[in-house]
């Protein structure tokens, strides 16, 4: 993990609220998993750096595609940086998911509003792995709707939204079945909680996020109960992707 | 320079709690360039500190409530400090407690693999002990008493500014036989959701750090250098080597550094590297010549030194 000034290459709105960011530094050669993240320092002015997920790697080219959500001042200000400005990066953090160890017939991606990206350089090595992909997407509403048509290009899309302007209406818990052996879910923690009770027994990992402090393990601020004698994980840096036996959702 | 149980290559530690026990910070660089490393806060037995969120963004700074999350003192001794000890620097622990006994029994343990301790008795974010002990100063005293007569090292005592008067604070525990003050810890804050209606710090009430306080801590440190002969750590809000020239002028002899490893995990490396040149720059010869410089300064006008 390093600290680098990495050059914005784009920079876009794709739906409500949300945004796309291609970032340009040697961070993204140094990614290893899908599902790591990236601790950004907006400004000087703000105290706190806002953890965002990577939704796609080139290694080769040095490039990273961000998607985020406005949630406050801090994402507010980073939504008005333009092509060709620097951001303080510290990345790749985390550890995501564990695709040497994944032996699936048939994988099973979730993902909720803001969850969805990480799940979208996954859907992509899945794919390259020749794991058959099955993809369920839920947004709010159409408006909050991104990359569904991206998605396709790896396996069949589910696509679900609270109020029905887009694909099936309500929740993603509605639209799990199929014979899948592996799933991996990303999105707020009780849609997390909802989907591992829902596919209990089934190989699955969790996506994980908090309020981080530091976003390299020191701080203790991101911590999640764990079912073993340690009783804790460090969000930032034992995750945020975990086994879904691995930690206890509240 | 030389403090009590410290020998300094500069002025420059992370704080408790900012910096683990070293090891997340190592990968960036090597930590013997620290003038010391005061350890994350440890407990007799271990703790899983407060629920989620256990931090806030505010202007200048921020909250935390991490409720003093540790593997236990004992652990501490064998898994973390012999990590620390690999590095030529030296290792301060903090101490923290629920009751004297507790303080007592962490103080007697640790002491014995340390250079010197900190004697939390300000942290804001436990329900039991912690603050009541460093916002009253009988039990202060008391605390510290008993504390200094076990450990092997000398003991620096954290002074909260949750009080009215910290010169009172400072000069009960420098009686007690402290060796050393360290100030400020965190103010206690809050804040609240609109969204929500409801304090987005789990454990509602946090402490304040960062740029926001360091006025505040300043001034403290101004007022207890008049009031005591023992020597100070300074801390709250520094994140530049100007800030840093502050408190060595308001009084203090060294200075810890905290929310800012956050910002930017190089903050104490960057600021020690430029301390020289700003020494220069100010007209000091060292940093001992800095040191509670803002008392003696006798210029009736002003004399700018850029």
């Amino acid at each position: 993990m390093k600290r680098e000034w990495m050059t914005i290459i784009e920079h876009e709105p794709i739906a409500r609220n949300t945004f796309r960011l291609v970032l340009q530094g040697t961070i993204a050669n140094d990614v290893r998993e899908p599902g790591q993240f990236v601790h950004i320092q907006v400004s000087n002015d703000f105290y706190l750096r806002r953890p965002v997920s990577i939704a796609e790697v080139d290694r080769e080219e040095g490039k990273m595609t961000l998607l985020y959500k406005l949630m406050g001042k801090g994402t507010e200000e980073l939504s008005n940086k333009h092509v060709g400005d620097t951001i303080d990066v510290l990345g790749p953090a985390g550890s995501g998911f564990p695709l040497d160890e994944i032996d699936s017939n048939h994988a099973l991606l979730i993902g909720g509003g803001i969850g969805v990206p990480p799940l979208y350089q996954l859907a992509k090595q899945l794919h390259e792995k020749g794991v058959p992909v099955t993809s369920v997407l839920g947004f709010q509403s159409k408006e909050e709707a991104f990359f569904t048509k991206e998605f396709e290009e790896y396996g069949d899309v589910r696509v679900v939204t609270n109020d029905g302007t887009l694909g099936h209406r309500g929740l993603v818990t509605d639209v799990l079945e199929g014979s899948f052996d592996t799933y991996f879910a990303c999105g707020p923690t009780a849609m997390l909680r909802a989907v591992s009770e829902k596919l209990d027994g089934m190989q699955g990992y969790l996506s994980m996020e908090e309020r981080m402090g530091c976003g390299i393990g020191a701080c203790l601020a991101c911590v999640v109960p764990a079912n073993d004698e340690k009783g804790y994980r460090r969000i930032c840096c034992d995750g945020p992707v975990f086994d879904a036996k691995e930690v206890v959702l509240s | 320079m030389m403090l009590p149980g410290l020998e300094l290559k500069n002025p420059i530690m992370p704080a408790s709690g900012c910096f683990g026990f070293g090891k997340e910070f190592a990968p960036f660089y090597d930590l013997s360039e620290l003038g010391a490393v005061i350890m994350k806060a440890a407990t007799g037995e271990q703790r899983f500190g407060n629920g989620t969120p256990r931090v806030a963004e505010s202007a200048s700074g921020m909250l935390n409530a991490i409720g003093l999350q540790n593997p236990g003192v004992d652990a501490i001794i064998e898994h973390e400090i012999p990590f620390l000890r690999e590095y030529d620097v030296p290792v301060i622990a903090n101490v923290a407690g629920s009751t004297v006994e507790e303080y007592v029994e962490v103080a007697r343990k640790i002491s014995r693999f340390v250079d010197a301790l900190e004697l939390n008795i300000s942290c804001p974010n436990v329900k039991e002990g912690g603050v009541q002990f460093g916002t009253d100063p009988a039990l202060a005293k008391h605390v510290t008493e008993a504390v200094v007569q076990v450990s092997q090292v000398p003991v620096y005592v954290k002074l909260s500014p949750n009080v009215t008067d910290i010169v009172q604070l400072a000069k009960a525990v420098e009686e007690a036989g402290a060796s050393g003050l360290s100030m400020i810890n965190t103010l206690t804050g809050m804040r609240i959701d609109p969204k929500t209606r409801k304090p987005i710090i789990a454990n509602q009430v946090g402490g304040l750090s960062g740029a926001a306080i360091k006025p505040v801590a300043v001034r403290m440190v101004y007022q207890v250098y008049e009031a005591v002969d023992i020597p100070i750590i300074g801390m709250g809000g520094i994140e530049t080597v100007d800030d840093v020239i502050e408190f060595l002028l308001a009084g203090a002899s060294a200075v810890a550094i905290g929310s800012a490893n956050f910002k930017n995990p190089l903050v104490c490396k960057e600021i020690i590297e430029e301390l020289p040149q700003a020494l220069r720059s100010y007209g000091f010869t060292s940093v001992e010549d800095v040191i509670g410089g803002a008392h003696r300064e006798t210029a009736t006008t002003g004399v700018l030194r850029t």
